[in-house]
C-alpha cells in the first residue's frame, strides 16, 4: 500500500532564497561572510543530477550564538550515554557531568539484562577541585573508579575527559588500564576534551574508536536466530528503539546489538557475530561500521526508520540483503499489516497539514530523516541544515575522496584496522555484493540529505541564531524543528517549535506507530489556536476599545 | 555511614560559570559570554532553558585545540566584537571557564588590549560595557559564581558618588516570581529600589508579537552605576562564601549601610525583612502585607494538625536551605537533614540559629551529593523531601512526596513562577506542602476518604 506521492517541486512563493542568502551574509564582516557563504547553499541539481558543494565541519565563528555542543557531549552524552550498564565517570569539574545527566531522554529497558543494572539515572564525576588542577587528578580518578566499583559492582566503567584534563596532562588511559587489572572488569577511557574538533562530531568519532578498541569482538558467543543485524546510530529517544525492536521481532529479524539505544555492553562485545550492520545516524556511527567491515567482514547499509514509507523501504532492504524468500514474504506481510493504521491516520490529519511548511536544523541525520515524515503529511521542507555533519551527510559519500582534512579533524585519531586473522569472515562475496547493487541495494552507501531536498530550498550548515531569526521573519514557516536552546526563541516569534533531539516529552516517532504519533503531534502544533490570542481584544480592534471609552 | 567519598555521585550543585550567566542575565540589555569551549555555553543554555522555558542566549569564544595551547585572546576579542555588532548588547558579561582558567588567559588585560585596538567601537554611544568575572568551576559552585558576578557588577559598574534616596536590594538567586514580589514590596513601602540582578522579566517574559534580540527587563545599567549613592543595601544570604560580598563592598567603598539578612522564607525571616523595610522607609508595613501575615499565621493554625511531627529532608543551595528550614521549624515540621552541595562552612551555624527553641537540631551536611543524601534518607525515613528536581529519584525510590522549590525544576512546569519569599511566598509554600502531605495520606488510605 503506497502513501501519497510527495511533490518534488519546491516553488518559493513570496520569497527568493538568493536574496535571503544575501541578506544573511550582509550582516557579517567580509571574512565571516566568505566563510558563511560556503555554508549557506541554495539547493541546485547539476545536469548530472549532482548537488552543489557545501563546506560544513568547520569552526564556528566566536560570538555567533549557535547550536553546537562539544566533543565531550558527542562522546559521553550522545554515543555512550544511552548504554545502561556501563558506569560513565566524567573526569573533570562538576558542570559537564551535571549537564549531561540524562538530559537526552534516552530510554532503556533494564529488565532485559540479567543483572538489571541501569546507571543512566546516575551522574558520576570526579568533581575536580583546585588541588587536582595544580597537582594532577589521576589519584582522584583512580579512587573514583574504585568507589564506583565498590558501591555498584558494574561490569564496566568508562572515563570521559573534560577540558582541564588534557591541559594538565592527566593520563587517564594508564589509570584505566591499571584499574582494569586491579578490579578485573573492563575499564576504559575517552580523551574527549571539549576543545577537540569543531563540534560534538569529534566526540562521536572518539567514542566509536573507544568502543571498537575496548569492547567490540570480545565475546564470540553465537546465538540462535535468523537474519542477525546490529542497529547502529539509533539512540532510543522517547522509545524509538522499542518500536523498531517490535517491528524486527514481528519480522523475525534478530537484533544482536544496538549502538546505542536501549543497549548493554555485553551486546557491543558480541556485535561482530551479526551478519549485517544497519546505519541509522550516519554521522555519529559510520566509523564503527567501517571498522567492523574491515576487521570482521560485516557489511553495512544505510536505513531509516523515521517515516512509515522509509520504514517499509528499510525493511525491504534488509530482506533483499538476506535474500531469503521467507523473510521477504514476512516483511511484506508485516508492512501490509501495519500500513492501514498509518494510512487511516494520514487521511485524517493530512487535510489539516497539506501545504504547510517546515524548517529543520538539527543533528547529523535528523534534519534529513524527519523530512520523510513531513512529506507524508504533505508538508514542504523550505530549509534544513545540520549542526555537526560533514560533507558526506549533505552531498553523499561520493564526495568522501574530495573532503579536505583540516587541522581540527586531523587531531582525531583514525584507527589502523586490519582484517582479524581468525574472525574475519566476509558475509557476502564480491560477486554477491555486485549483484545486490545491480538490483538496487548498494552496500556502504549514503546519498546524503541534499539530493532528497527540492531545488531552490536552502541548506544551511551550523546555522546561527541571527540567521534563523531572518529565516523565520521572512519565510514564516508553519513549524520549526531544532533543539531546546532554539525552542523558546522560535516560539517567541509565534512559530510552533518541535524539538527533534529530545522530542519535547513525546515519542516514539520511529517505525509505524511512531509515525502516527508524529502526525498527531504535528497536527496539534501547526493547527494550534493559541497564537490567535496573542493580541488582546483591545489591541486587535482598537476602534472597539475607543468606542467603549467614548460611551 | 561514610561521609568521605572522594568522587561525586549525583551532584547537588552546578558549576560556577552557570551562576555568573544567570546573574548577568538579570542586567538590562546584557548578553552573558563564556570564554571557553563552545560546549559550556551550549550545556548551560540548555540547562537554564529547561527550568525557565525562556530564550537564554550565552555567547562563546568557541576555543579549539589550537587556542587551548596558544591562548584564547584572539577568539575572545572576535567574539566580543561579534556580540556587539550583531546583538546590540548594552553589556557583555564575560565569565571564564575551566579551560581558560587552566591555561591562564588574563581576561582583564585582553579586554584592555581590545579597548585600545578597537577605539571606534568604544567611542560610540552604543558601545557595550564589558564586565568580567573569574569562574573556574573547580573552585566553587554555581552560587559562588552567582555572587561573584553580582560583586563584579557592583565593583566594575557602580562608579558614581553622591547621595540619593534609593535603596539597593541584592536578593541572591531567587525566582522571577520572587523578584516581582520584592519590587511590589519596595513600591508598597514607597522605596525607590534597585534590585540586582533582576530576572523577573528577562527570564519570565510574555509571548510577544515581535521578537527581540535581547529580552526585555533586567536591572538598568544607569541604576547599577548609582548604587553607591543609595541610603542602604539589603543583601539576602547568610552563607555567601568569603568575607567580601557585594553589599559589603558598597559599604566599604561608598559607605552605604548594609543590612545582611537571611533569605526571607517563612514567618520569622520575613518579619526581620519587613522590620528592616520599616526602619529604612520610616513607614509602617502596608495593610495589604499585614493581612498577608495574618492569613499566614491563621493557616499555620489550620494546617498544624496535618503536618505536626512530619520529618523533612531539605536540600539545595545553602541560603535556600536555611530559609526553608527556618520555615519548616516554625510550622512544626521537624527537619531531619539539611544538605547542600555548597560548602561555605556557614551552614551548620545558620541552621542551628533558625531551629533553636523550635525543633531538634537536624543533621547538617554541606558539600554532599545525592548519594550521601540517599544514604541518610534510607536511615532517617523522612515523610517529605523539599528541594529541586534532582531529588526525584530518591522520592521515587522511597515513595516520599517531593515538594519542588529552587533550581533546577525541569520535571514540572512553572519553576520560574514558584514564589518562595515573604508572607505571600510562605503562604504558597505552606499550602503546597500541607496538601502534599494530605494527598499522600489520602492515596495511602484503603478507604478512599474525600473528607480529610
Amino acid at each position: 500500500m503506497a502513501l501519497p506521492e510527495e511533490n518534488n517541486k519546491f516553488e518559493p512563493d513570496e520569497y527568493n532564497p538568493e536574496e535571503m542568502k544575501e541578506e544573511m551574509l550582509l550582516q557579517y564582516p567580509p571574512k565571516v561572510a566568505r566563510k558563511r557563504a560556503k555554508q549557506i547553499v541554495i539547493n541546485k541539481f547539476g545536469s548530472d543530477g549532482e548537488v552543489g558543494d557545501i563546506s560544513p565541519n568547520v569552526r564556528t565563528v566566536p560570538g555567533l550564538i549557535g547550536q553546537r555542543g562539544c566533543c565531550y557531549a558527542g562522546c559521553k552524552g550522545v554515543v555512550l550515554g544511552p548504554t545502561r550498564d556501563i558506569i560513565n565517570i566524567t573526569h573533570g569539574p562538576i558542570g559537564c557531568g551535571f549537564y549531561s545527566w540524562l538530559t537526552r531522554r534516552n530510554q532503556t529497558d533494564a529488565s532485559t539484562t540479567p543483572d538489571n543494572h541501569n546507571f543512566m539515572t546516575y551522574c558520576f564525576s570526579t568533581d575536580m577541585q583546585d588541588e587536582q588542577i595544580i597537582f594532577g587528578g589521576e589519584k582522584k580518578l583512580a579512587l573514583a573508579i574504585q568507589e564506583a566499583y565498590d558501591n555498584f559492582h558494574p561490569k564496566a566503567i568508562a572515563v570521559f575527559s573534560t577540558c582541564p584534563v588534557g591541559l594538565i596532562g592527566d593520563d587517564i588511559h594508564t589509570v584505566c588500564r591499571n584499574m582494569k587489572e586491579k578490579l578485573g572488569i573492563n575499564v576504559f577511557g575517552f580523551s574527549c576534551e571539549g576543545y577537540k574538533g569543531v563540534s560534538q562530531s569529534a566526540g562521536h568519532h572518539i567514542a566509536n574508536n573507544g568502543i571498537f578498541t575496548h569492547v567490540v569482538g570480545t565475546d564470540d558467543t553465537e546465538h540462535d536466530g535468523k537474519y542477525k543485524i546490529n542497529l547502529l546510530g539509533e539512540y532510543n529517544i522517547g522509545g524509538d528503539a522499542f518500536e523498531i525492536e517490535r517491528i524486527f521481532n514481528k519480522c523475525g529479524i534478530t537484533q544482536v546489538s544496538s549502538f546505542s539505544g536501549n543497549s548493554s555492553i555485553d551486546k557491543f562485545a558480541n556485535a561482530h557475530v551479526a551478519d549485517l550492520n544497519l546505519i541509522m545516524c550516519h554521522r555519529s556511527i559510520n566509523y564503527v561500521a567501517e571498522m567492523m567491515e574491515t576487521k570482521y567482514g560485516l557489511p553495512w547499509i544505510k536505513i531509516n526508520f523515521i517515516g512509515a514509507n522509509a520504514t517499509a523501504k528499510s525493511l525491504r532492504k534488509i530482506a533483499q540483503y538476506f535474500g531469503d524468500e521467507e523473510l521477504i514474504a514476512k516483511v511484506e506481510e508485516v508492512i501490509a499489516e501495519e500500513m492501514p493504521a498509518v494510512k487511516q491516520s494520514i487521511e485524517e490529519v493530512r487535510p489539516r497539514t497539506e501545504g504547510k511548511r517546515a524548517m529543520l536544523f538539527v543533528g547529523g541525520s535528523r534534519a534529513h530523516h524527519y523530512q520523510e515524515l513531513f512529506a507524508e503529511l504533505g508538508m514542504k521542507t523550505l530549509s534544513a541544515g545540520y549542526e555537526f555533519a560533514h560533507r558526506d551527510d549533505y552531498e553523499g559519500r561520493r564526495v568522501l575522496p574530495d573532503i579536505k582534512v583540516d587541522a581540527d579533524s586531523r587531531n582525531i585519531e583514525e584507527l589502523d584496522v586490519k582484517p582479524d586473522p581468525l574472525k574475519y569472515n566476509p558475509r557476502k562475496s564480491e560477486a554477491e555484493i555486485a549483484k545486490l547493487a545491480e538490483a538496487g541495494l548498494k552496500m556502504s552507501e549514503y546519498e546524503g540529505m541534499m539530493p532528497d531536498m527540492d531545488s531552490g530550498s536552502m541548506v544551511i550548515d551550523d546555522i546561527s541564531q541571527r540567521e534563523s531569526e531572518l529565516l523565520i521573519e521572512s519565510f514564516k514557516p508553519d513549524i520549526y524543528c531544532a533543539g531546546i536552546k532554539e525552542k523558546y526563541t522560535v516560539q517567541k516569534n509565534g512559530i510552533p517549535m518541535k524539538q527533534l533531539h529530545s522530542y519535547d516529552y513525546g515519542g516514539p516517532y520511529a517505525g509505524f506507530k511512531g509515525a502516527v504519533n508524529f502526525y498527531n503531534e504535528i497536527d496539534r502544533m501547526v493547527n494550534s489556536k493559541i497564537w490567535k490570542y496573542l493580541k488582546a481584544p483591545w489591541q486587535a480592534h482598537p476602534e472597539l476599545a475607543a468606542a467603549y471609552a467614548s460611551d | 555511614m561514610s561521609d568521605d567519598y572522594t568522587s561525586t555521585t549525583n551532584a547537588c550543585k552546578l558549576c560556577k560559570p552557570i551562576g555568573a550567566c544567570l546573574a548577568f542575565k538579570g542586567v538590562e540589555g546584557a548578553v552573558p559570554f563564556l570564554h571557553g569551549s563552545q560546549g559550556c555555553a551550549t550545556y548551560m543554555r540548555r540547562y537554564i532553558i529547561s527550568h525557565f522555558r525562556e530564550p537564554m542566549d550565552i555567547a562563546s569564544s568557541s576555543l579549539g585545540e589550537k587556542n587551548a595551547i596558544f591562548g584564547g585572546g584572539a577568539n575572545l576579542k572576535q567574539g566580543i566584537k561579534n556580540v556587539t555588532t550583531k546583538y546590540g548588547a548594552k553589556m557583555i558579561g564575560i565569565a571564564t571557564t575551566c579551560l581558560t582558567e587552566t591555561i591562564g588567559d588574563d581576561v582583564p588585560s585582553i579586554i584592555k588590549q581590545f579597548r585600545d585596538e578597537e577605539k571606534a567601537l568604544f567611542e560610540s554611544d552604543n558601545s557595550p560595557l564589558l564586565v568580567n568575572v573569574s569562574t573556574p568551576s573547580y573552585g566553587g559552585t554555581h552560587m559562588e559564581g552567582f555572587h561573584d558576578a553580582v560583586k563584579v557588577l557592583v565593583d566594575q559598574i557602580a562608579t558614581e558618588y553622591g547621595k540619593d534616596e534609593s535603596i539597593n536590594l541584592l536578593p541572591g538567586f531567587v525566582s522571577p516570581a520572587d523578584i516581582r514580589y520584592l519590587k511590589e514590596l519596595l513600591s508598597d513601602f514607597n522605596l525607590e529600589g534597585v534590585v540586582l540582578p533582576d530576572i523577573s522579566e528577562s527570564l519570565d517574559g510574555p509571548a510577544l508579537l515581535d521578537y527581540q534580540k535581547i529580552s526585555e527587563g533586567g536591572t538598568p545599567l544607569s541604576k547599577i552605576r548609582s548604587m553607591g549613592k543609595a541610603r542602604a543595601t539589603i543583601e539576602f544570604g547568610r552563607t555567601i562564601f568569603g568575607n567580601l560580598t557585594a553589599g559589603k563592598l558598597l559599604d566599604s567603598r561608598f559607605g552605604v549601610k548594609n543590612y545582611s539578612l537571611g533569605m526571607p522564607v517563612g514567618l520569622r525571616e520575613s518579619d526581620e525583612f519587613f522590620s528592616v523595610l520599616e526602619e529604612i522607609s520610616g513607614c509602617k508595613s502596608p495593610e495589604k502585607h499585614v493581612l498577608e501575615r495574618g492569613r499566614l499565621i491563621d493557616s499555620f493554625v489550620d494546617s498544624h494538625k496535618y503536618i505536626f511531627g512530619c520529618k523533612a529532608v531539605v536540600y539545595g543551595e545553602e541560603d535556600l536551605v536555611v530559609g526553608l528550614t527556618s520555615f519548616l521549624a516554625e510550622m512544626g515540621v521537624q527537619p531531619v537533614l539539611c544538605a547542600s552541595g555548597g560548602k561555605s562552612k556557614k551552614l551548620n551555624k545558620e541552621i542551628t540559629a533558625v531551629t533553636k527553641g523550635l525543633v531538634d537540631l537536624p543533621i547538617v551536611r554541606d558539600g554532599v551529593d545525592f548519594y550521601d543524601i540517599g544514604e541518610e534518607v534510607a536511615e532517617l525515613k523522612p515523610d517529605l523531601l523539599i528541594g529541586h528536581s534532582k531529588g526525584y529519584s530518591l522520592a521515587k525510590k522511597y515513595g516520599i512526596p517531593l515538594m519542588r522549590v529552587g533550581f533546577p525544576i525541569h520535571d514540572r512546569i512553572g519553576g520560574q513562577r514558584v514564589l518562595h519569599l515573604g508572607y505571600r511566598g510562605a503562604q504558597a509554600l505552606l499550602d503546597d506542602l500541607v496538601n502534599l502531605v494530605i494527598e499522600k495520606k489520602q492515596n495511602d488510605s484503603p478507604v478512599g476518604y474525600s473528607y480529610m
